[in-house]
């Protein structure tokens, strides 16, 4: 049985023009220590999928799926008080800007404690030394002294160190990054993403990693799932996606990668943007940049085969 | 923090300047003079005016003057009152207690209730709960003190006779002035009645005091915490399971209360304003009632001495809130 097991997920929100439909049938699955990504473009709804699976998304969603289960047990049924206990205890998340995501208010040792004490318990100087441990674990310099201060104290970095300490303090069987080092500067990003491959090494959690980049998919993933516009458009193990990739947009997702673009002076770009709200094109969503559109994409919605087991949406798979 | 608040206060020597400027120039603005109005009906002689305008120093320049006022400022002397020869330090500050006495239960009242309103109005925003919260705080809002004062004691004191009309405590009543808050002075006097009494005076004009920033409090309690459960930090409390009440008074609350502390900073200038008019409909006998008096009969000493106190009192005060405020803001204090 999959870790995490969603089916079927859908997720709109209420506008003043309307339900925007943000996440569309998005289906996943994750195993017992594997380690997924999610890759798409900005507004491909990586962020809403994974909020919505947390329940941590604003009143203004709908949110309705066919299946969403952790460990077997059916999120959509618990109470709110048993979904407290997997959410922050069993399966926790990081968020894209590390900076505005902790407390200005409290101490970094304050909001670790309280997690602990929510999940956890025990006394008083067990948590402040877990704290501590946690803080050394993530790489914190002088855990001691940082364990006292202020977010505003803290660089980006080390903020996200904090926000990471924070979501592995209860030992959590899934860990979702949604983005964990966009706001960071270029050479953190390394630092960060190592750290979080190496716990999740260590611990043996399963971690689903939200990212705009292919070369960190490629560095990490066991599975990759790529999303547009709302939709999954692929799913398949990272060797065979970066061999035979199956949808035109994972086609062009790698021709931007560097080492692929080979000597062209100026790597590729996907021209246009992902559609927004007011400009969703019929037929597939993706064929006004698709290189290989004709009129039936135009026309015609895409579905995914029944027999596909990479559910490719496209009615050319390459 | 001591330096913060040292900081804090030579700030204030500026506008406390300022202060003693316009306190000065705004009475003596007036048209009138405190002579002739002393004088009253019978008239004085042009002699006799002169020699009193020497004896009073109204003859010396403008500036003269000012510089007098501003240098027995310096060293605690506020002068005496034209009309009642005492000290205007001493007719002020008997009158005080009454004044702070309906202030801060005004405000308390308007804490009390506003905070809990606007919270309340947020966490269930859009219900007819935060309807019914927003409309009755701006019908408070906009309405006038003295019509809304003359409305209540209509209603409550008239018709339905619930409270007494006007004063601070019933006659039959004399207690000891300790703290010169009668509320606390009955109780340590262990005189019940006189409590219950002084309470019972006391409750309508501190409602009617305190309507106005209950309301700005109840508004901004819930802009706030609107503004503070989008950020990101309020999702990551709930990411880590806390619960909803934990959510919104801790996580929330928290940080909405650094722009509510601010507002109700401001309301204590506008409360003692508000208490001007409250204590002349209610016949409270505070500072406000007798500045009146002091701005009819042109007390040139007791009205700056009162305008320059009222100031310093609410810069004071400022600061008092700008300390809570770097307390309850880390970002602020470092
Ligand atoms: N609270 C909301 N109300 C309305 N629309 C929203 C809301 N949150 C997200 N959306 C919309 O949902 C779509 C998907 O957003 P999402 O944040 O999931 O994108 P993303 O893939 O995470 O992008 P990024 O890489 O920029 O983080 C976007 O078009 C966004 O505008
Ligand atoms: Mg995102």
């Amino acid at each position: 049985m999959a870790l995490l097991e969603i089916e079927g997920l859908d997720v709109r929100f209420r506008t003043t023009n309307g339900l925007f439909p943000a996440v569309e049938d998005a289906n996943l699955s994750v195993d017992k220590g594997e380690v997924l990504a999610i890759v798409g473009e900005s507004g491909s709804g990586k962020s809403v999928s994974m909020l919505a699976t947390m329940g941590l998304l604003p009143w203004t969603a709908e949110v309705s799926a066919d299946k969403m289960a952790f460990d077997g047990q059916d999120l959509r049924q618990l109470t709110s008080r048993q979904r407290r206990k997997i959410v922050g205890g069993e399966m926790s998340m990081i968020f894209q800007e590390p900076m505005s995501s902790l407390n200005p208010c409290f101490t970094v040792g304050t909001q670790i404690d309280e997690m602990l004490r929510q999940h956890l318990g025990g006394s008083r100087k067990e948590r402040k030394e877990r704290a501590l441990d946690l803080l050394a674990q993530v790489g914190i310099p002088d855990p001691k002294k940082r364990i006292g201060a202020y977010p505003h104290q803290l660089s980006g970095g080390m903020s996200q160190r904090v926000m990471i300490a924070m979501a592995i303090s209860c030992n959590p069987r899934l860990l979702i990054a949604d983005e964990p080092t966009t706001a960071l500067d270029v050479t953190i990003q390394a630092q960060i993403l190592d750290l979080l491959l190496e716990l999740q090494q260590d611990t043996g959690m399963a971690l689903i990693l939200i990212t705009h980049d292919m070369g960190v998919v490629a560095e990490t993933a066991q599975q990759v799932i790529v999303q547009y516009a709302g939709r999954q458009v692929e799913r398949q193990e990272v060797k065979a996606l970066f061999a035979h990739p199956r949808h035109p947009y994972t086609e062009a997702l790698l021709s931007a990668l560097p080492e692929r673009a080979g000597d062209q002076a100026r790597l590729p770009t996907i021209p246009g943007v992902v559609p927004g709200q007011l400009n969703r094109p019929s037929g597939c969503l993706f064929n006004p940049r698709c290189r290989y559109a004709t009129e039936h994409c135009r026309q015609v919605e895409p579905k995914a085969l029944a027999d596909d087991p990479a559910r490719t949406l496209c009615h050319y798979p390459l | 923090m001591l330096k913060f608040i040292l900081v804090k206060l030579a700030q204030l020597i500026p506008t406390f300047i300022g202060v003693t400027i316009v306190a000065f120039s705004f009475i003596r603005l007036l048209p009138g003079d405190p002579i002739i109005l002393l004088a009253g009906e019978r008239g004085i002689s042009p002699e006799r005016y002169a020699q009193l305008s020497a004896e009073l120093g109204f003859d010396r320049p403008l500036v003269v003057q000012y510089w007098d006022f501003l240098s027995g400022l310096l060293q605690g002397d506020l002068g005496t009152s034209l009309v009642t020869h005492t000290r205007v330090v001493d007719e002020f500050f008997s009158r005080f207690p009454a004044t702070v006495e309906l202030s801060l239960v005004a405000l308390l009242i308007a804490v009390i209730i506003g905070l809990p309103a606007g919270v309340i109005a947020a966490t269930r925003r859009g219900s007819w709960i935060d309807h019914g919260v927003m409309g009755v705080s701006l019908t408070g809002y906009s309405m006038p003190i003295f019509w809304w004062g003359l409305l209540a004691i209509m209603l409550f004191s008239s018709t339905l006779g619930w409270t007494p009309v006007s004063g601070r405590i019933s006659y039959l009543y004399f207690v000891d002035s300790v703290t010169g808050f009668l509320t606390i002075d009955t109780l340590l006097a262990g005189n019940w009645d006189a409590f219950w009494s002084a309470l019972h005076h006391l409750i309508l004009p501190a409602i009617v005091l305190g309507t106005i920033p209950m309301a700005v409090i109840a508004r901004q309690t819930r802009s706030s915490m609107l503004e503070v459960q989008g950020e990101d930090y309020v999702r990551t409390a709930r990411a880590k399971g806390l619960s909803n009440f934990r959510v919104v008074m801790v996580h929330t609350l928290r940080n909405a209360l650094i722009t509510v502390v601010t507002v109700i900073g401001l309301q204590v200038g506008l409360l003692l304003s508000g208490a001007i008019l409250t204590e002349t409909i209610f016949s409270w006998p505070g500072i406000g009632k007798w500045m009146v008096d002091a701005i009819t009969r042109r007390d040139y000493a007791a009205v700056q001495g009162a305008l320059v106190l009222i100031a310093l009192i609410i810069m004071l005060i400022n600061l008092l809130v700008d300390i809570a405020y770097g307390v309850i803001n880390p970002r602020i204090r470092h």
